[in-house]
């Protein structure tokens, strides 16, 4: 009984994070999409200003996959351990 | 036009490989195994199946210094009473005879790539310098002293000029430093031959002291607005005292930046190694299961290794990119206050 229901806990936690991963990339999905929304459109409305404005939109996608890593990697201890 | 069959052909005839392999193939293939063999650290360079470099392992314990090459450690063997423990907390590692780990100062597979890439990094960079104290006043740089010239005034002008404005020359060999070391182990991680392939910024130990070296540049050069605006910032009362709301959070800012930059870096470049290694191991799986389902796999794993690798080549450059330019933006913010 006892074993069931470690085992049990045992694949739940799998399941968790597998869940909260895939929660993470939908996370980072809307936030870079957000990003690449207004970078193209602030392009179309002054195009001499799209080095600027595709630095900055690395820059800040590179922030926000940075937070969805950080998901990634508990997921990933929560898996490992 | 003749030339392009030709390839074509060649690349067709590839194919044979896989299938010839899925005859012969038995047995298991443990993927997360292979995997993790990859990234981890390693008493050895591992080459193909017969090549395998032995390190020297450097240990310090209760009867003195022990230096010897790894490969007497290999497949399970005791030499001076330590081994390689095989289980347990300290698993891999070295262990004596009770499972303690000396003071273990060996040169792994992670160490050798991090002289390496010092070596290769010292190497290009002072000869660039020194073509420019020979030639810099007569003539025009050309050819490879011409690309690292742009990629080194890219980053002096654009990142930390922009960053930290007044008095950044202090900063700018510490950055262009960081900068092309991250780069360069990035770069050097996707290829999968000696003297590349170790996973060198994909090792936490190595990116927390990169972050570390952001940490001091960052907190002891900076002037004593700045240790002011932490403890007692510019806010209003309530704030600050009887409770210290604000300098608190201040106080763990410090350190959340350094902590950040590592795991960014961490994590992305782990997980592209993890990607390409799970793509590259779709073929080996699929060895078993019959000659057609292993051709079409294989031309599918090797398209998306293709992709994935142009994909970690852009992430190498624009993780190191980062890194230098959040690291820039903080001694900026620090000098500013």
């Amino acid at each position: 009984m006892i074993l069931e229901a470690v085992a049990a806990g045992a694949s739940l936690a799998k399941f968790g994070a597998a869940i909260g991963a895939a929660i993470a990339v939908i996370g980072a999905a809307l936030g870079i999409g957000m990003i690449g929304k207004s970078a193209t459109e602030s392009i179309a409305r002054q195009p001499s200003a799209s080095g600027n404005i595709r630095t900055s939109m690395i820059l800040t996608a590179a922030f926000i996959e940075g937070v969805a890593l950080f998901a990634i990697v508990v997921c990933l201890l929560v898996v490992l351990k | 036009m003749r030339v392009k069959l030709l390839i074509y052909i060649i690349c067709i005839l590839g194919l044979a490989a896989p299938t010839r392999a899925a005859e012969d193939q038995g047995g298991d293939v443990d993927v997360s195994k292979i995997i993790f063999e990859h990234l981890g650290d390693s008493y050895e360079w591992h080459i193909t199946e017969g090549a395998v470099i032995p390190l020297p392992c450097i240990l310090i314990g209760e009867g003195g210094l022990d230096v010897f090459l790894s490969d007497k450690l290999e497949h399970g063997a005791t030499y001076n009473g330590y081994h390689i423990a095989t289980e347990g907390d300290n698993e891999g590692k070295i262990v004596n005879a009770a499972g303690e780990r000396p003071f273990d100062i060996s040169i792994t597979k992670n160490v050798l790539e991090l002289f390496i890439v010092c070596i290769l990094l010292c190497s290009v960079v002072l000869g660039v310098a020194r073509w420019y104290r020979k030639n810099g006043a007569k003539k025009a740089p050309g050819g490879f002293v011409g690309m690292m010239e742009a990629v080194i005034d890219f980053i002096d002008k654009d990142v930390v000029k922009e960053s930290i404005g007044h008095g950044y020359e202090r900063f700018s060999p510490y950055l262009m430093t960081v900068f092309l070391f991250i780069l360069t182990s990035n770069l050097l991680g996707l290829l999968p031959v000696f003297p590349g392939g170790a996973n060198l910024t994909g090792n936490i130990a190595v990116t927390m002291t990169c972050a570390i070296t952001a940490f001091v540049a960052i907190n002891c050069f900076a002037p004593k607005g700045y240790y002011k605006s932490i403890f007692w910032p510019d806010v209003p009362i309530f704030l600050k005292a009887p409770i210290p709301i604000m300098p608190a959070i201040e106080f763990i800012g410090v350190f959340t930046k350094p902590f950040s930059l590592t795991i960014r870096l961490f994590a992305n470049i782990m997980a592209g190694h993890i990607i390409i290694l799970a793509l590259t191991s779709v073929v080996f799986v699929t060895a078993e299961m019959g000659t057609a389902m292993c051709a079409s796999m294989t031309v599918v794993s090797v398209l998306f290794c293709i992709f994935m690798n142009c994909l970690e080549l852009l992430v190498a450059f624009i993780q190191a990119y980062v890194f230098t330019i959040l690291t820039a933006n903080f001694i900026g913010l620090a000098h500013d206050e």
